[in-house]
């Protein structure tokens, strides 16, 4: 079964924001790394081959009455907006799950959305 | 149909329907094949009896009859293989014996991934073989509500993957908890619904027997099963003339001793298997039902387990009767600190127990002041009156201030 893990930082401290990168120490810092590289060398994972800007520099797109109207930032709150992404072939849902609680994000104050695909 | 046929066919049902599951991979499927197939054996074993081994026969029928279905879909749809397993026949080969399936059902019924409403509406009516209408009603939503969440539930675990298997070892003990709580759920609707919900509270028992029958090593699963035993078998003493009596008054003549005594026989299996490792929520809540079966409880050893629960479930509930049995013990006072500390102003109980408390320590003007405050908070009419009487014999006691110690 094929599966989409949509990655939601959430409160996690990453990168992006310097001043919360800094509080964490160094050994958390490259367990968050190692994390990452050990999650994208797991077979059956298909890492995104982009990385997305973070939702802060997101811009949602509506058209109403023909007029399109463009407001700043994310389709949903900034903390509950879409972080990163990544692909899982799996044998079931547990499988998946099991994948997607050892992405950082799920422990530090993110969440993870485990998404089946439609079977082509 | 005759009793014991109903009786076996019941017994029969949830077995034969999740070895059809395991087989097929498909609940829609399986619960065709086997309603089919227990049509097949209402009209057959009333005219040729029933078979020395009924689930074994009913498997086979429903799995014929499934292979038959998917060989004419097969056909009809042109696809280009043929289902390679050999042509069944309606004479079966009866083999004795199927593996029982019933706990991945289970498992896979109250995966997390499925909504709390959808774990037990889909366990009810897999495992249990309740109609969709009887679970609506049990649970006051419509009819197409409940159907609806059925057929929402299946779509799901199909369309996301959830496994037919009882999770490994690393998941078991989060995965039973949420099972123990849908069982635990089930009984509580059914005993709070009282006389409608006989049905709820049996079918509550059956699957938490079957629980203890297949997790024997699991100290829980056998907490819950006691505590249910415990619970029941107060049911015809808690009511008097349709108003609520408190344990504390009940006539114990009206206890299921019979009961009780397998209560307590399941219970000590349960702290037997829990030894070594701290006790869980349910066992002592078995635990502690079972104290209160004495004439004279401890209540030394009720608060102490109600302090373990407290600490394992962070529950103000649980707190709000660790002082229940701490004013038992060591006075009202005692049991009023505790509930003082506790952040429940929007439930009725604690306003209750609250007023129980200023009465036995004579402060009668607090105590109405505390009994209206619950009244004002109470949802359940039977529990309305109890409120009431008890206000109204606060007004008694006014008058007469030398009834307004004991308790």
């Amino acid at each position: 079964m094929k599966f989409m893990l949509l990655i939601h930082q959430g409160a996690t401290p990453t990168p992006n924001d310097p001043a919360a990168w800094a509080q964490l120490s160094p050994e958390e810092q490259n367990a968050v790394y190692a994390d990452y590289k050990a999650i994208n060398e797991t077979p059956g994972v298909t890492p995104a081959d982009v990385q997305m800007q973070p939702p802060e520099m997101a811009s949602t797109v509506r058209v109403q009455d023909g007029r399109t109207l463009t407001t700043d930032g994310p389709f949903v709150e900034m903390k509950e907006a879409l972080g990163g992404y990544l692909f899982y072939e799996a044998d079931d849902l547990d499988a998946a799950i099991e994948l997607a609680s050892r992405i950082p994000a799920a422990r530090m104050g993110g969440a993870i959305e485990v998404r089946p695909l439609v079977e082509r | 149909m005759n009793g014991s046929l109903e009786r076996t066919f019941r017994e029969e049902w949830g077995r034969v329907l999740a070895a059809l599951i395991g087989f097929l991979g498909d609940f829609d499927r399986a619960e065709e094949a086997t309603q089919e197939a227990f049509a097949i054996a209402a009209q057959r074993w009333a005219r040729d009896g029933t078979p020395t081994h009924p689930g074994a026969w009913l498997v086979t029928t429903a799995r014929n009859r499934a292979i038959n279905r998917l060989r004419r879909e097969r056909t009809l749809a042109a696809k280009t293989r043929l289902l390679e397993v050999p042509h069944a026949s309606e004479d079966q080969i009866e083999t004795s014996t199927f593996p029982d399936e019933r706990l991945e059902l289970i498992f896979t019924c109250c995966h997390p991934a499925l909504a709390t409403e959808a774990q037990v509406a889909l366990t009810l009516r897999t495992l249990g073989g309740l109609d969709t209408d009887a679970i609506a009603q049990a649970f006051l939503v419509s009819e197409p509500t409940m159907s609806q969440r059925l057929v929402r539930a299946k779509r799901k675990i199909k369309a996301a993957g959830i496994p037919f298997r009882v999770p490994a070892e690393h998941l078991l003990a989060e995965r039973l908890a949420a099972v123990l709580a849908v069982v635990y759920l089930i009984f509580n609707q059914g005993y709070s619904t009282r006389s409608s919900g006989r049905a709820l509270v049996a079918e509550a028992l059956l699957l938490g027997r079957a629980l203890a029958e297949l997790m024997p090593e699991q100290a829980e699963a056998h907490g819950l099963l006691a505590l249910m035993l415990l619970h029941d078998s107060r049911r015809d003493a808690r009511e008097h003339e349709g108003e609520l009596v408190l344990l504390l008054d009940q006539d114990r003549t009206r206890w299921d001793w019979t009961q009780i005594a397998e209560g307590r026989i399941v219970l000590d299996r349960a702290v037997t298997l829990a030894k070594g490792g701290a006790a869980g929520i349910y066992v002592l809540q078995a635990a502690i039902s079972s104290l209160h079966v004495e004439q004279t409880p401890d209540w030394h050893e009720i608060a102490a387990l109600y302090g373990e629960l407290a600490r394992l479930t962070g529950s103000p509930v649980v707190e709000l009767n660790r002082a229940i049995a701490v004013a038992e013990e060591l006075g009202a006072e005692a049991g009023l600190t505790i509930l003082d500390r506790l952040a429940l102003e929007d439930f009725h109980y604690l306003h209750a127990t609250r007023a129980e408390l200023l009465r036995r320590l004579g402060r009668t003007a607090e105590a109405r002041a505390a009994y209206e405050r619950a009244l004002a908070l109470v949802h359940d009419e039977a529990e309305r009156r109890l409120l009431q009487r008890r206000l109204g014999e606060l007004a008694v006691l006014a008058r007469n201030p030398a009834a307004a110690h004991g308790g």
